[in-house]
């Protein structure tokens, strides 16, 4: 039984591993001034945000999931939470990944050293696995509104945008209305952010077109149906649009939530976006923190720098509306030239409630494949 | 050998067992267990899910796209393995077209996609030199991302591994067996009708049903290439899993993966029978 021997040595080795892991946790806990990291609903909490920082750069690692530096300017939130706190070192994990791919990391990877500590995730997902996040309050939580995060911090919403038609203006007509995709100058040239069953930004590029033709938030079959016709007439590109596929040419015509469509601005600068007024449709994401977080108190101070006023307007210079933008325009903290960037929008913004999104939801699974093949 | 010795030829298979247990066995059983296992208990409802429309039209279009490029692929490759056998059994075209098919059969997956998606996709640079000659390839909608899309990529895979696999069959084809035909009186197609036929019949029908379970497991090709809709079985599973607008049924995705190794199973079994006859031929 040769291979017995290095079997127990590879078992040796990584009981070794655990152990010290496990006791360079628990010291660096000790040496920190935050003791109680895991545990804290608060800043203040940990001894205030002071102490917050200390426990944080004795940890000296962070990791997020699921960010794309082209997603809501948070390449540049990334870069900024790294030069702001140096000894920090952030892993970011599958960055094009979705929000199921984040909770399923969480639940996998448990208390591993790898394990997600921070989340953004579609309101969906977040309510789905509330289990899973541990109870936490920025210090700016008095400016969300209460219907935009959970009453003890297990979840609190981000930053949002309007569902929008981005164009690149040099090889379509200018769009006004959603009636114009159906027209021969779009042959092969509309898509989606992926499929509607599966990505939350799809789902709602389909609810607005229900929306322009018809339909209602209680009713998104009018979308399906409008797909149905676009690809009928041969407009529809069964592609995820992505950077790539934006600046390559395949996917000329986009729907997308403005602030990710603002994006391909860089790559192509004829890109245009269109809110259609009869059809605005607003969501936002959520931030929520890994109840099994390796790095509780790197964390805390994440949501605390995206939560502050320089956090917010990276958001914002991405083209996302901030969840405190209400509250910084009356304490002028926002950034104004560019709050005036964003795409207009003339008419009532609607969400989706919970109950909306899953019957839209049910109703894809169900007619979607059919409608587009 | 009288004694009643323990035979001990079995450790050799040892590592294989092993090999199978862990990754074949193991992961199979933690399907079926999964896909069994409820909120409150054992249940059947994941496997009654099966029955969802956009479901089955997925399982028969999984099953008909690789039955498709499983038989294209297979006369067609069988046409390729013909005639690398018939030239110089050292010449140059043949160790060219058998080390290109080992490459190329092996080529399928985010690699493959790609090169269509850049050579014949809407922004690639063959399509658009075609449309600049007025020779618009998807001028009823850009089929590359359909089904029908899939069935041309996937043939890319499937030729080469038929040649592959077939070829040694071919080769076990002797000249001498012509020469007897002839001399008995018999022409090419008592030749193909009574000998080379039905030698050749068992070991094409089972690298066919081979090819099919190929192209029935393939998932990187189909993923790469197609994002909506989920036309075939594997996207279907990863939708179940990966699903962020809370249509996640990991229990789902279990059951949809048994269907598909029971699907697999049969098509072996079918394989593994084929083969034992067409071993007698080739020794």
């Amino acid at each position: 039984m040769k291979w017995s021997s290095p079997v127990r040595q590879l078992g040796l080795a990584v009981m070794a591993f655990v152990l010290v892991t496990a006791c360079g946790s628990s010291s660096s806990g000790g040496t920190a001034a935050c003791t109680t990291a895991k545990t804290a609903t608060s800043a203040a909490d940990c001894g205030g945000i002071d102490s917050l920082v200390a426990a944080a750069n004795a940890e000296g690692k962070l990791n997020v999931i699921a960010l794309p530096r082209d997603w809501a300017n948070y390449g540049a939130v990334l870069d900024g939470f790294a030069a702001k706190y140096p000894s920090i070192k952030i892993t970011s994990d599958n960055p094009t990944g979705s929000s199921q791919d984040e909770v399923n990391a969480v639940q996998q990877l448990g208390t591993s050293s790898r394990a997600p500590d921070v989340l953004d995730i579609g309101m969906s997902v977040a309510l789905a696995n509330l289990t899973l996040f541990a109870p936490y309050k920025v210090i700016t939580w008095n400016d969300i509104l209460s219907n935009q995060k959970e009453a003890t911090g297990l979840w609190f919403q981000d930053y949002g945008g309007y569902m929008s038609v981005g164009y690149d203006s040099s090889k379509v007509p200018a769009i006004t209305s959603m009636q114009d995709l159906l027209g021969s100058a779009f042959k092969g040239k509309v898509a989606l952010n992926g499929d509607p069953t599966k990505a939350n930004a799809a789902l709602n590029g389909v609810m607005m077109a229900s929306l322009a033709n018809g339909g209602s938030v209680d009713d998104v079959s009018k979308g399906v149906d409008f797909f149905h016709q676009l690809k009928l007439k041969g407009n529809f590109v069964p592609v995820q649009a992505t950077t790539a596929t934006v600046k390559n040419g395949t996917t000329p015509v986009v729907l997308d939530w403005d602030y990710l469509s603002a994006a391909h601005g860089t790559d192509v600068p004829t890109w245009k976006i269109f809110v259609p007024a009869n059809a605005i449709l607003l969501d936002y994401y959520a931030q929520a923190v890994s109840k099994t977080a390796p790095h509780p108190a790197a964390a805390r101070l994440w949501e605390e720098y995206l939560y502050s006023d320089a956090g917010q307007n990276l958001w914002l210079k991405g083209l996302a509306r901030p969840v405190r933008m209400v509250a910084m325009q009356t304490s002028g903290k926002i950034d104004a030239a560019a709050a005036a960037a964003l795409p207009a929008a003339n008419g009532t913004p609607v969400r989706l409630s919970d109950a909306q999104a899953t019957a839209a939801k049910t109703y894809l699974a169900a007619h979607w494949a059919a409608a587009i093949s | 050998m009288g004694g009643r010795r323990l035979s001990l030829d079995w450790i050799g298979a040892v590592p294989f067992l092993a090999y199978v247990t862990v990754f074949l066995g193991l992961p199979t059983i933690i399907i079926t267990v999964g896909s069994l296992a409820g909120e409150g208990g054992p249940t059947l409802s994941n496997f009654a899910n099966l029955s969802r429309p956009y479901i089955v039209s997925a399982t028969i279009n999984s099953i008909t796209l690789s039955a498709v490029t499983a038989v294209a692929g297979a006369i067609l490759g069988a046409l390729v393995a013909y005639a690398i056998a018939t030239g110089n059994p050292q010449g140059l075209l043949r160790r060219i077209a058998t080390s290109a098919c080992g490459v190329l059969a092996q080529f399928g997956g985010v690699t493959l996609a790609f090169a269509f998606i850049a050579t014949i996709g809407p922004a690639g640079f063959v399509y658009l030199w075609m449309s600049q000659h007025h020779f618009d390839i998807y001028a009823n909608g850009i089929w590359l991302y359909e089904l029908r899309g899939l069935e041309l990529v996937y043939l890319y895979f499937q030729i080469p591994l038929m040649v592959l696999v077939f070829l040694p069959a071919v080769d076990g084809i002797k000249p001498q067996w012509r020469e007897a035909t002839e001399s008995l009186g018999g022409g090419t197609w008592h030749y193909w009708r009574y000998i080379a036929g039905p030698l050749l019949a068992p070991a094409f029908l089972g690298a066919t049903l081979l090819l099919f379970a190929n192209a029935f497991s393939a998932y990187a090709t189909a993923a790469a290439l197609v994002n909506q809709g989920g036309p075939v079985l594997p996207l279907q599973i990863s939708n179940a899993i990966t699903s962020e607008v809370g249509l996640h049924e990991p229990g789902f995705a279990k059951a949809q993966a048994v269907t598909m190794i029971v699907i697999v199973a049969l098509v072996t079994v079918l394989y593994s029978l084929l083969q034992r006859r067409t071993a007698r031929w080739l020794r």
